[in-house]
């Protein structure tokens, strides 16, 4: 059993199970003081998200348009535990998928592109943005955490300034991409009559597999040997020649990569639209760095607690609301995702209580083994 | 009976989760007596100073002060009790004032909280003279020499009016004139009536100062005994469990070609304006150890950055086997000949939290015999090589190839350090420090491979701030002071007070320019 326990992977799930439990117990709490009589129903119908409908095919239905938003996610949990593993916190990651964002639009409604043009765009821009933070890491010594931020700001109004030129004269978002430029959406495969959702498309099998190639980049290759040696100690990565400032420049690349075209696979969807008048980033970057804490920095982790997250984020519209003011969605999926943040605060916590009850047992061990000594003399048992 | 104890530590047990640090070890400490704490690193020295700090709490056994039984919950039960410490690495404010730093934490107020140092500064002149310290209560730290500095911490003991001190280490930072001196002061304070523990490994200090030596070997208590009535090679036999052979065996050197050339090299230094290595021109020939001696902050440190290419040059020229690498970088140099054992193993030496097998192959994770051309790492050649390490120059860890490097000894650490940079057969092997921190056993393993290394005709440049290394492992000396050569000795023709006074830089020959 505790073998079991100790077991890296186990710890992980274990964890992040009671930080979701946690979670939504205070969420639950939090509803009580609000209103007491509806707090049951409210936290059950974010947990429940698709099956609040009776029916098998509305059921999905938005069970897929939970997997069409968790695919986005997925990729900017991917961008932040890339670059974590380098010892680098890419919270610019909102600002690389932005930019991901902006360039994938703009090629599908301005330059009529076809959508694996607007993907490669999308994802570009974002390794764009990223390589800038690198090399002001890299050349200047910028922290990547202030320089990520301001470029968050700097991407989200570009954006708006770029994106104005194919708005919708009549609302704040953009044309919908269907109606312009119907060859610049993500091909479907079928994943659309399958999953009953129009908005299904190749997005969700890309980001299985673009799981898995990070997870063998990372475990299995060369590149993954530097980037974790520099990510656990900079100084040995110096030391034995490997080149760090490019190491840290390339990583941002691809953690901006990914985060582009996790943009792209949400927008060329058509799902939502860009809206012009945005005055803050899309939450979907910030809450990537949750869903890659929750996972545990494990690529298949993050893929398991983005579903989650985007699922009681869904969960969270189905909440009554004219009990509730409508923020209060949004309040519950923000506390379970902050619970998150202590994921190794337990694992902590676990491994001393492992290690206690070692010591505890060794002493055992130690005073039977006395008590045998006194009873025979001789040997030099361990 | 005929006297009584100042402390004691009676039957102490403290376990830690798998190993047992302090298995029912007996202290007693007499009053006005020096006494020896000898033991090997990982004997369990540190858990019973800590245990007598109130830092572990002791699973068995008492602690008596005076004869009556004290719990010793915290650091500041034992200052109470009036016992004070000497840390190798001193606790002191740089920018304060030798006065300042002595009543940091007692200081001395009037009823407005206002300071009032008078008092204070009469009696720290007044026990200054009284056991012949002269330090100047109103230098600043940083102004003053290491001697100097550990002469205030012991009047920070000594203004508390602490009874037991306890000295850990203290020889390590100083010149030989600096250790004679401190042994007088040790003398003079246990003439007054003071209680003092010293720990140390250096079995020549113990024998000149100690009245008693109490001896640990692997948490285990092995014996007490009287300094009057034993010899060095008793004392070792006791610390190590076995008879150490105390000379590094090595033939006459050869020296052959020049294998590295260093001209007129300059480093800037890090922490101050001036450069820390200032032009020196050197060379190490095949065949032959040269060692670069002085007290630690001399430059050492900054001219082996700038010979692995860790830092870059101000000025000069580096040349090995012929070749300019005066602008290579790290990996051209260390695949062309150079190998390093570096003076930190946590920081430069070791991914501490990768598998051993994965910092065996830390420098030439790279070669095609570990990676395929798709870049895939081939685990399989990884695991074969590091197990080959293991063995051959006896790694011991806890689960082989697979153990995190950060559960392993220290000395185990570096073994896995030394096996991987020797085995990379390089012309040139640039050693720092290898036997820091190590027991006796390690020391000698290490100074064998690193004599071993010259006898295959490499070169080997070893800085050490260890004189017994110094003397014993080299075929040349060079003293570095203030960042620059002051003098090239020969270990066979000098004396340790020769060697004390290049260091200290009261005397210096022109002959290495």
């Amino acid at each position: 059993m505790r073998k079991f326990m100790k077991n890296n992977a186990v710890q992980s799930i274990l964890i992040s199970v009671l930080c979701i439990i946690l979670g939504m117990l205070i969420g639950y709490i939090v509803l009580l003081f609000i209103e007491p009589s509806g707090a049951a129903d409210a936290i059950l119908s974010v947990i429940k998200n698709f099956f609040f409908y009776p029916e098998g095919a509305v059921r999905t239905k938005y069970f897929g348009a939970t997997l069409v938003k968790t695919a986005p996610l997925v990729m900017c949990s991917l961008s932040i535990l890339f670059a974590y593993k380098v010892g680098l916190f890419n919270i610019g990651a909102a600002g690389q998928y932005v930019a991901g964002a902006a360039l994938g639009i703009y090629a599908a409604l301005a330059l009529g592109c076809n959508w694996f043009i607007c993907l490669l765009l999308a994802t570009a821009a974002g390794a764009a943005l990223g390589a800038l933070t690198g090399a002001l890491k890299a050349y200047c010594n910028v922290n990547e955490v202030i320089s990520g931020i301001m470029l968050n700001w700097i991407a989200l109004y570009s954006t708006n300034m770029l994106l104005t030129g194919v708005k919708n004269p009549n609302t704040p978002y953009t044309i919908n991409i269907s109606a312009k430029n119907p060859d610049a959406l993500l091909p479907t495969l079928g994943l659309d009559t399958l999953l009953n959702n129009k908005y299904a498309s190749v997005a969700i099998p890309l980001v299985i597999l673009i799981v898995l190639l990070i997870w063998v980049i990372l475990s299995k290759t060369k590149f993954g040997y530097e980037l974790r040696a520099t990510g656990l100690n900079k100084n040995a990565a110096k030391y034995c020649g490997m080149k760090e400032k490019r190491n840290i420049i390339v990583t941002l690349i691809i953690s901006g990569a990914l985060a582009g075209m996790g943009a792209a696979f949400l927008y060329l969807t058509d799902i939502e639209q860009w809206q012009c008048s945005a005055s803050s980033v899309p939450a979907m970057g910030f809450n990537g760095i949750a869903a890659a804490f929750l996972g545990c920095l494990d690529p298949i982790g993050s893929l398991l607690s983005s579903f989650f997250i985007q699922h009681i984020t869904s969960g969270g519209g189905y909440v009554d609301k004219t009990v509730y003011c409508s923020q209060i969605s949004d309040l519950i999926s923000s506390i379970i995702i902050y619970l998150c943040g202590f994921v190794l605060f337990f694992r902590e916590y676990i491994n001393r209580r492992i290690a206690l009850r070692e010591e505890r047992e060794l002493e055992n061990a130690l005073e039977a083994a006395k008590a045998e000594d006194s009873d025979n003399k001789g040997g030099e048992g361990k | 009976m005929e006297q009584a104890y100042a402390i004691e530590m009676l039957h102490i047990t403290k376990r830690f989760p798998g190993i047992v640090a302090n298995d029912d070890i007996t202290l007693q400490l007499k009053k006005g007596e020096i006494h020896a704490l000898l033991g090997e690193n990982g004997a369990g020295k540190s858990t019973l100073m800590s245990v007598l700090f109130g830092l572990y709490q002791a699973e068995e056994g008492v602690i008596k002060k005076d004869g009556k039984e004290v719990e010793i919950k915290d650091p500041n039960d034992a200052n109470r009790l009036g016992i004070g410490m000497v840390h190798q690495h001193f606790k002191l404010v740089e920018c304060f004032s030798v006065l300042d730093n002595i009543i940091l934490g007692d200081e001395p107020t009037s009823k407005g909280g206002f300071l009032r140092k008078d008092a204070a500064r009469k009696k720290i002149v007044e026990l200054s003279d009284k056991y012949g310290l002269s330090v100047d209560p109103d230098a600043l730290i940083e102004d003053i020499t290491v001697g100097m500095q550990q002469r205030t911490e012991i009047l920070k003991m000594l203004y508390r009016e602490n009874e037991i001190l306890i000295f850990d280490e203290p020889t390590a930072v100083l010149t030989p004139q600096e250790i004679e001196e401190l042994m007088q002061i040790m003398k003079n304070l246990s003439k007054e009536g003071k209680s003092i523990l010293f720990i140390s490994h250096k079995l020549n200090e113990i024998m000149e100062v100690a009245d008693r030596c109490t001896v640990l070997r692997k948490g285990k208590y092995i014996g007490t005994v009287e300094i009057k009535d034993t010899s060095k090679e008793e004392l070792s036999h006791m610390m190590v469990g076995r008879d150490v052979d105390f000379v590094v065996h090595k033939e006459e050197a050869k020296p052959g070609d020049v294998i590295l050339d260093v001209e007129g090299m300059t480093v800037a230094s890090k922490v101050h304006h001036n450069n820390a290595v200032r032009n020196v021109s050197f060379k190490v020939r095949a065949g032959e150890i040269v060692c670069i001696a002085g007290i630690d902050g001399n430059g050492q440190t900054e001219l082996v950055y700038g010979l692995t290419g860790l830092e870059p040059l101000k000025e000069g020229k580096i040349t090995l086997c012929g070749r300019d690498i005066t602008h290579a970088s790290i990996r051209d140099r260390n695949t062309h000949g150079m190998s390093h054992i570096p003076e930190d193993r946590h920081k430069h030496g070791l991914v501490l939290d990768y598998s051993l097998e994965y910092n065996m192959v830390l420098q030439r994770y790279f070669e095609p015999q570990f990676v395929s051309g798709a870049g895939f790492l081939k685990r399989k050649n990884i695991r074969e090589y590091s197990d080959k390490l293991i063995e051959q120059y006896d790694v011991r860890s806890g689960q082989g190839s697979v153990t995190i490097a950060r559960s392993m000894s220290g000395g185990n650490q570096q073994k896995a350090i030394v096996a991987r940079e020797i085995d990379k057969e390089p012309e040139l092997l640039v050693a720092v420090q290898p036997t820091r921190g190590l027991d006796v056993g390690a020391i000698e393993y290490i100074h064998k491979q690193l004599v071993a290394v010259r006898d295959a005709g490499r070169a080997v440049l070893l800085v050490s701030l260890e004189l017994d290394e110094v003397m014993s492992v080299s075929d040349r000396i060079l003293v570095m002071y203030e960042g620059e050569i002051v003098g090239e000795l020969d270990p066979k023709k000098t004396t340790v007070e020769e060697l004390g006074l290049y260091m200290a830089g009261a005397k210096r020959n022109e002959v290495a320019k």
